[in-house]
C-alpha cells in the first residue's frame, strides 16, 4: 500500500499551543517526521520599544514579556539598570524582591503544570492550580494593586513597602501551599496513565540541552546542575539555604518533577525570607546616578525620578526566571534612553529544542513534550 | 405478567376502562392495526422525550460533577442551581449559523450527525428500564445492542471524511481503530454472561440476577464475574469515547476531532448522541452486571408499584455508573492512541478469553443454579 506524507499546520489557533505558536508538522500517519515551529505571531517589537522609552518607561513593557511571571522580568531589567548605573539597593527591598519572585515562581509552575495536565486531558489540575494561584495573585494585588502586570520593582528598590497584613497572609499561603503540593502529587505524580504519557517522551540529552541553550527546569530535567541563583548568586540568594532541583531522566516526567520540587524549594526559601526580614522600613535607594532629582526622598516613602541618566556603557545581566535564564543586555550612550536593549528570553531558547525532542514521536507526545517546555508566547516573540 | 411497555400501556388504559371502547371503535372500522401503530408511536414518543430529558440532565450533571471535583460552582445563573443551563445551550445552538465547509461533501456531512444519533436511540429498545418497562424484549437483545453500537463508528468515519479536514480525518480514523479493538473484549465479556443465562434476551439476563445467595448477597453477575465486569466497564468507557479514551475528540491534540467542522444543530446532534450513548451504555453495564432493575427489597413491594420502584432502582444504578465515568474523566489524563490499542489487543482480549474460560469452569462446577 502506498501512503502519502501529511502536512499539518498545528496552530496558530489551536487549543494546546498556549497562545499563537504554529507547528508545521510533516506526518507519516501519526508519526512526526519533521516539526518546524513558526514564530512571530505575537511580535510586538519590545526590544525596539526599549530604545524609544526612557529607562523608567520601559519597566511596564517587561511585564508583558512573560506575563505569567512578570516580577522576574521586572527584576531582570531593573538589575541590569542598577548594574549599569551602580545603584545600591536597601536590604529590605531585596527581601521583598525575593519574596515576590519566589511567589511568582510558584505561580508560574502552577500554571505550567496545570496547562500540561489539561493538554493531556485531565482538566482538574489547572483548576486546582488556579485556585492557589488566586491566593498568590491576591498577595500581589495587596502589594502593588495589579495582579499580573506589576510595574513594581524599580531601580534602587521597590515601589512601595509591604502593606499591613501582608505577612500574615503570606504565612497562611505558605502553610496552605505545602498541603496542596502533596495533593497535586497524589493526583498526578503517581498516576499510571500520566507516567505512561510522560516517561521516555521528549527525551533530550544533557549535551543536546546545553547545545540548544536550554535553561531553567527544562535543562535541570536533563541532569545539568545549572541554577543561576546558585551559579551566579544575585540579590540575597547567597545567604539563603536552598538547592537546585535536578533530575537525570532527561524526559518529560523529569521536567515535571523538577517543577514540583522547585515549588517546594520556593516555599522553603520564602519561609527563610519571612523569618529573617529586616525591620528597617527603607525600600528604595536615594542614589540615582547623574540626573538631577526634583524633590527629596524620605526614609519611609519611596521616590523614583521619571528620568534619570546612567553613565554610558553596556551591561549584560541575567537571572534565573521561572522558565530559565532571563538576560537583559543594555547599551547606554549616556542619554535618558537606552541605545539598545536585547532580551535573552528563556522560552525562545527552550523552544528551539522541540524539533529535536519530538522527532519520530506522535502528536500526543508533541503536546506532552511541549507542555513540559513551559513556553509563554509573549516571551518567545517579544 | 406484563411483558413490555406496549402491554403496560394497554394495562393502564384498561385500568381507566377506556381500552375496550377505543378498541371497539377501531374494530368497527376494521383498522385495529392503526391502534397498534398509535400505541407504538406513543411508546417511541415517551422514549424520545425521556432520552432528550436525560441528555439535558446529563450535560448539567457532567458540569456539576466536574465543578465539584475542581472546587468550582459550575452553572449557577440559569434556573435553580443552573438546572436550565441545557435549555439555554440548546437555544444557543439552534441560533447558531449552520456552516458547511466549501470543500466538504455536503450530503454525507449533513447525514452523518443523524447516523450517529439514530443508533444511540435504537440501543434503548431492548434496554429494560424496570419490570415490564421495556420497549421490546428482543430474543437477541444483547447481540442487537452490540450490533447497533457498531454503527456509530461508521457514522463518525463518514463525518470525519466528509468534513475534508485533516484533524477530523485523524479523529475519525482513531475512533474507528478504537472501536474495532474495544468491541471485541466488550462482546467477549458479554458472552460470559450469556453462558450463565443461556439467553441473549435482556429480560432473561435481568431475571437471572434476581434473588440472593445466603439471603444477603444479591445474585448479580458482578460477584460471579468481577474480571468480566472490569473488562466490560473499561471497554464500554472506550465505547462511549470518554476520557481516558476520548480519541475521537482529544481536543488538545486534534482541536475537536471528527466534529471540528460542525456547528449549530449538527454539532448538537453529536452532543446528544454522545450523552444518549453514555446513558445507554451505563444502562447496559447495569443490566449485565449490576442486576438491572432487580434489588433484594423488590419482592416486598406491592405488585402495583413494582414497575415504578424497579425503574427507580435501575436509574439509581445507572446514574452511579455514569457518575463513575464522570469522576474518572476528572481524575485521569488521556492515554495515547497506540497505548490504547496495545491495552485493547494485548491485555484486554486475552483477559476476556480467560474470563470466558473461568465462566465455563464456574458453570461446569454448577456454581450458578
Amino acid at each position: 500500500m502506498e501512503t502519502d506524507e501529511l502536512i499539518i499546520n498545528m496552530g496558530p489557533v489551536h487549543p494546546s499551543t498556549h497562545g499563537v505558536l504554529r507547528f508545521r508538522l510533516r506526518m507519516d500517519g501519526e508519526i512526526i517526521k519533521e516539526c518546524t515551529p513558526v514564530l512571530g505571531y505575537l511580535h510586538r517589537g519590545t526590544e525596539k520599544l526599549g530604545e524609544m522609552k526612557t529607562y523608567m518607561q520601559f519597566i511596564p513593557y517587561t511585564d508583558r514579556l512573560d506575563y505569567i511571571s512578570a516580577f522576574p522580568n521586572n527584576y531582570a531589567f531593573v538589575k541590569a539598570v542598577e548594574e549599569l548605573a551602580g545603584i545600591e539597593v536597601p536590604l529590605r527591598a531585596e527581601y521583598i524582591r525575593v519574596i515576590v519572585m519566589e511567589l511568582n515562581r510558584i505561580v508560574n509552575h502552577l500554571v505550567s503544570i496545570g496547562s500540561l495536565l489539561m493538554d493531556l486531558g485531565a482538566a482538574t489540575m489547572i483548576m486546582w492550580g488556579f485556585r492557589e494561584r488566586e491566593n498568590a495573585l491576591q498577595l500581589f494585588e495587596m502589594l502593588c494593586g495589579a495582579r499580573m502586570t506589576f510595574n513594581y520593582i524599580k531601580p534602587g528598590g521597590v515601589r512601595e513597602d509591604i502593606p499591613e497584613g501582608f505577612m500574615a497572609k503570606l504565612n497562611e499561603f505558605l502553610k496552605d501551599m505545602e498541603k496542596r503540593i502533596e495533593d497535586y502529587e497524589q493526583l498526578i505524580s503517581s498516576n499510571e496513565i500520566f507516567m505512561m504519557r510522560m516517561k521516555n517522551i521528549g527525551v533530550i540529552s544533557a549535551e543536546d540541552a546545553v547545545n540548544y541553550g536550554m535553561t531553567g527546569p527544562t535543562l535541570r530535567g536533563s541532569g545539568v546542575n545549572y541554577d543561576l541563583r546558585k551559579y551566579e548568586p544575585y540579590s540575597i540568594y547567597r545567604d539563603l539555604d536552598f538547592r537546585a532541583c535536578v533530575r537525570n531522566e532527561c524526559d518529560s516526567y523529569a521536567r515535571y518533577i523538577v517543577r514540583i520540587d522547585e515549588m517546594k524549594e520556593s516555599l522553603h526559601i520564602l519561609r527563610q525570607v519571612v523569618d529573617t526580614m529586616p525591620e528597617a522600613k527603607i525600600v528604595s535607594s536615594a542614589k540615582y546616578g547623574i540626573a538631577p532629582m526634583t524633590g527629596t526622598p524620605s526614609a519611609v516613602s519611596t521616590y523614583f525620578p521619571r528620568i534619570f541618566t546612567p553613565p554610558a556603557g553596556e551591561v549584560y545581566s541575567r537571572i534565573e526566571a521561572p522558565k530559565g535564564e532571563l538576560g537583559f543586555y543594555i547599551a547606554s550612550d549616556g542619554t535618558t534612553k537606552p541605545y539598545r536593549v536585547k532580551i535573552r528570553s528563556p522560552s525562545f531558547c527552550n523552544l528551539t529544542a522541540i524539533p529535536k525532542m519530538v522527532l519520530g514521536l506522535k502528536i500526543p507526545d508533541l503536546i506532552a513534550a511541549f507542555g513540559t517546555i513551559d513556553v509563554v508566547l509573549g516571551d518567545v516573540d517579544r | 405478567m406484563i411483558a413490555n411497555a406496549y402491554e403496560l400501556i394497554v394495562y393502564i388504559l384498561n385500568l381507566f376502562r377506556i381500552y375496550e371502547p377505543i378498541l371497539n371503535v377501531f374494530q368497527m372500522l376494521g383498522i385495529e392495526y392503526v391502534l397498534q401503530i398509535i400505541i407504538v408511536l406513543v411508546e417511541i414518543a415517551i422514549l424520545f422525550v425521556f432520552v432528550l430529558l436525560t441528555v439535558m440532565f446529563l450535560t448539567w450533571m457532567e458540569r456539576k460533577v466536574v465543578a465539584m471535583v475542581q472546587s468550582r460552582y459550575g452553572p449557577m445563573v440559569t434556573g435553580p442551581r443552573g438546572l436550565l443551563q441545557p435549555v439555554m445551550d440548546g437555544v444557543k445552538l439552534i441560533g447558531k449559523e449552520d456552516i458547511i465547509p466549501a470543500k466538504a461533501d455536503r450530503w454525507i456531512f449533513t447525514l452523518a450527525p443523524f447516523i450517529v444519533f439514530i443508533p444511540a436511540l435504537l440501543v434503548f429498545i431492548p434496554l429494560p428500564f424496570g419490570q415490564s418497562l421495556i420497549i421490546s424484549d428482543l430474543r437477541v437483545g444483547l447481540l442487537y445492542i452490540i450490533a447497533i453500537s457498531a454503527v456509530s463508528p461508521v457514522a463518525i468515519l463518514l463525518a470525519g471524511w466528509a468534513s475534508n479536514n485533516k484533524y477530523s480525518l485523524m479523529g475519525a480514523m482513531r475512533a474507528v481503530a478504537q472501536d474495532i479493538s474495544y468491541t471485541i473484549p466488550l462482546a467477549l465479556a458479554a458472552i460470559a454472561i450469556v453462558l450463565f443465562t443461556g439467553s441473549l434476551s435482556t429480560v432473561d439476563i435481568v431475571n437471572a440476577q434476581s434473588g440472593t445467595w445466603f439471603g444477603v448477597i444479591p445474585k448479580w453477575f458482578i460477584f460471579l464475574q468481577p474480571l468480566g465486569f472490569v473488562l466490560f466497564l473499561i471497554a464500554s468507557i472506550a465505547e462511549m469515547g470518554r476520557i481516558p479514551f476520548d480519541f475521537q475528540e482529544s481536543e488538545s491534540e486534534l482541536v475537536a476531532g471528527f466534529f471540528t467542522e460542525y456547528s449549530g444543530m449538527k454539532f448538537a446532534m453529536f452532543f446528544l448522541a454522545e450523552y444518549a450513548h453514555l446513558f445507554a451504555v451505563s444502562g447496559i453495564v447495569v443490566t449485565l452486571f449490576l442486576g438491572g432493575w432487580t434489588f433484594p427489597i423488590l419482592p416486598f413491594v406491592p405488585a402495583m408499584l413494582v414497575p415504578l420502584v424497579s425503574l427507580g432502582v435501575f436509574l439509581v444504578k445507572t446514574y452511579a455508573v455514569i457518575f463513575f465515568a464522570m469522576w474518572l474523566r476528572d481524575t485521569v489524563p488521556r492515554v495515547r492512541i497506540d497505548q490504547l490499542l496495545n491495552l485493547g489487543w494485548k491485555i484486554m482480549v486475552p483477559l476476556a478469553l480467560l474470563n470466558l474460560l473461568l465462566a465455563g469452569f464456574l458453570i461446569t462446577a454448577g456454581v450458578f443454579r
